[in-house]
């Protein structure tokens, strides 16, 4: 009897216990939601709480962001686990919403703002990799056409001139042009990537180099900004289209983030949980552009 | 609402021939029960954690991944003989839910270090793997033998429900709290730690542990039945496809959306909490092997629809059914069966043996699985793998 009672109070304070931590936590979590200036010229990014920011403004809640020509789009965790959700948003409000199977990655609005793309993480639908390995789906989505390209997957892919056909082939970080049907994306297989260069219309992904991950397309569609590995570090590099001049940017540190050009000459980043900017020159030095902050995008 | 209920199966050896599951059984399942809802919350939400509370990227977090698997399987023979040697099973599973409930706290304080990180997880699958073979062995002691099967099932049935409240709990709490990780942490802890106060003062030991102190542990492989059924499991799961891969290939075979994927997981969950018990008790009138090789013939049969890839909702309703029914013929009911085989001083080791070498093979199915899918496609991969499932099944149901 002893014993009994005993166990209830013992359980009874875990409970007590936990509901207070929780209760504690839970005051003032929810900051109200207000509509976000998208054509502002404004930094827009996602605070430690997950809610995309912008100025004085908070928005929804995201773990990734990007705006472009007045349309947002929002990637982020549902309250399903390993689902993920893609939200566009305009000035109207809310156009589209996708749910995906997969953490949330990467999200990017065309600079037309009329595609929207995303990457989302899985773990465990790789055949071969087994334990400790992830594979990432990389999708789109044409707002004009109403079109839905669920997995860069279900295109073909051509490296070096060959079609390519390995099972484990995974896509990840899209950028697109202004042109709305042609893009750049990373393929990976068989321990390598490479930047390829995809079409909507013919649905045929044509490698371009190795070793380009993340891309991303500066405003002027002449330069490419992406993460270059080396052994275990991903250093930020800016390559030239139609020069294939390639220059490693000022920034020594290990960058895991699809880089975001805030204009033609700086190019910003999502580190240690904070944006930097660094120049698309290769020279000078990274800036910090805010604390507290990651998943850089500007309201253009 | 847990309270009640363990206080309905606080146990009393008077109330134990009376009662049909006994409290002990009961108490576990609770245990269990509230673990699993812990642990699950905190394995759903930690690749977020990682990448967007810590900002560790998905580089590092496959290497941490890597450690989840392989802790539990030789923790588990080691936890397994350390009951059967100290005689104290119930010190020992103790030690393995405390072990486990200790690490919840690691997760916030670990910060963004990765090797840290690493190794509270590292801590918190010896814990689960520590546990397991001790727990296994209490239920079989507490239960008269001729009701194993049922008592297997219903714990199993309360062990489904933690593991699928889980993941809701932690990612209601994210949404509600907006990504508030510190908060799932401290909820997995605090029922983690409730978990091992109903533990430590609800269940009993069971009497019936040997006064005769075991020699080597091995020795439970020179029985004869023990060692066929050891074989005899490892061939079946090595001929079991990954679930991973079952659940993709529903969703492609059926043409589902990619977002439905995560909720295909809790049909076959539902479906073997629902029916544990039910087959349990079915399994000990009509015999446990026999049920254990008839949830094989079920799996089969998933596996052949699948490799004639008829599309539709029905169909893959009927193949995640047949998963969740082979899960409730095979899991519980297997160590049913392997139970009473097993003389009680090693019991123990006994089962955790089995449980290691069923988890090894399938381990080994789902990689074999992936060789043979990228080889062929996935399909006729399915076609493979249900002829291969049925010669085992004949393997196993000769004398």
């Amino acid at each position: 009897m002893k014993r009994t009672v005993l166990g209830v109070v013992l359980m009874a304070a875990v409970l007590v216990a936990g509901a207070v931590f929780v209760g504690m936590r839970a005051v003032g979590a929810r900051p109200a939601e207000a509509s976000l200036d998208l054509r502002s010229g404004e930094l827009v990014y996602v605070d430690p709480a997950g809610r995309v920011r912008q100025a004085g403004r908070t928005g929804p809640a995201c773990q990734r962001v990007d705006v472009a020509a007045g349309t947002l789009v929002c990637l982020r965790a549902t309250a399903i686990p390993a689902q993920s959700e893609i939200v566009v948003l305009d000035a109207a409000g809310e156009r589209l919403r996708l749910s995906e199977w997969g953490a949330p990655s990467r999200a990017r609005v065309s600079p037309s703002g009329k595609v929207v793309m995303w990457t989302v993480f899985r773990a465990g639908d790789s055949y071969l990799g087994g334990v400790g390995t992830f594979s990432t789906t990389a999708g789109i989505y044409d707002l004009k056409r109403g079109e839905h390209y669920g997995s860069l997957e279900d295109f073909r892919l051509v490296v070096d001139g060959v079609d390519h056909t390995a099972d484990d082939v995974n896509y990840w970080g899209i950028t697109f042009t202004r042109d709305d049907r042609s893009f750049y994306a990373t393929a990976a297989s068989g321990g390598k990537t490479w930047l390829v260069r995809g079409s909507l219309d013919t649905r045929v992904l044509t490698s371009v180099r190795e070793n380009v991950e993340c891309p991303s397309l500066s405003p002027d569609g002449r330069r490419i900004a992406y993460k270059f590995r080396t052994g275990d570090l991903w250093r930020l590099h800016v390559l030239d289209l139609a020069s294939g001049t390639d220059v490693a940017l000022a920034e020594p540190q290990h960058v895991d983030d699809q880089p975001q050009w805030l204009d033609d000459s700086w190019v910003a980043y999502g580190r240690d949980r904070a944006i930097w900017k660094v120049p698309a020159s290769g020279g000078g030095s990274p800036e910090l552009v805010h604390a507290d902050a990651a998943s850089p995008a500007v309201a253009r | 609402m847990y309270v009640s209920s363990v206080r309905a199966g606080t146990p009393s050896d008077r109330d134990r021939s009376s009662h049909p599951i006994p409290a002990t059984v009961i108490g576990l399942g609770v245990v269990s029960l509230i673990t699993d809802l812990s642990a699950e919350m905190v394995t759903a939400v930690l690749p977020l954690y990682l990448v967007y509370g810590l900002g560790v990227g998905y580089l590092q977090l496959g290497a941490i991944d890597g450690l989840y698997t392989g802790a539990t399987a030789l923790l588990r023979l080691a936890g397994g003989h350390l009951a059967d040697r100290l005689q104290r099973p119930k010190a020992v599973a103790l030690f393995g839910y405390g072990l486990s409930a200790l690490t919840k706290l690691g997760f916030p304080l670990a910060g963004s270090s990765v090797a840290g990180m690493g190794l509270v997880i590292g801590v918190d699958r010896a814990g689960k793997g520590i546990r397991t073979g001790p727990r296994d062995a209490m239920i079989t002691l507490a239960t008269p033998s001729d009701a194993l099967g049922r008592a297997f099932g219903v714990h199993r049935a309360l062990d489904t429900a933690g593991a699928l409240l889980g993941p809701l709990v932690a990612f209601g709490l994210l949404s509600l709290l907006f990504m508030d990780y510190t908060s799932v942490f401290a909820v997995s802890f605090c029922c983690a730690v409730l978990a091992v106060v109903v533990l430590a003062v609800f269940v009993r030991q069971p009497a019936g542990v040997a006064a005769r102190r075991p020699g080597l542990s091995w020795n439970v492989l020179r029985d004869r039945q023990v060692r066929r059924a050891v074989l005899i499991v490892a061939l079946l799961g090595a001929c079991t496809v990954g679930d991973m891969f079952l659940f993709v290939g529903v969703q492609k075979t059926a043409g589902l959306p990619a977002g439905v994927l995560p909720l295909l997981p809790l049909v076959t969950a539902l479906t073997f909490m629902v029916a544990a018990a039910p087959i349990g008790k079915m399994a000990d009138r009509l015999g446990r092997w026999k049920v254990f090789l008839a949830g094989h013939v079920v799996l089969f049969l998933a596996y052949a629809l699948m490799a004639f890839s008829w599309g539709g909702w029905i169909s893959a309703a009927v193949v995640l059914l047949a998963h969740g029914v082979f899960y409730a013929c095979t899991d519980g009911v297997l160590m049913a069966y392997v139970g009473p085989l097993v003389p009680e001083p090693v019991r123990a080791t006994g089962l955790a043996f089995v449980q290691t070498g069923q988890a090894l093979a399938r381990a080994a199915g789902a990689v074999l699985f992936g060789v043979v899918a990228t080889g062929l496609s996935l399909a006729p991969a399915f076609g493979v793998f249900a002829a291969l499932l049925a010669v085992a099944v004949v393997v196993g149901a000769r004398r």
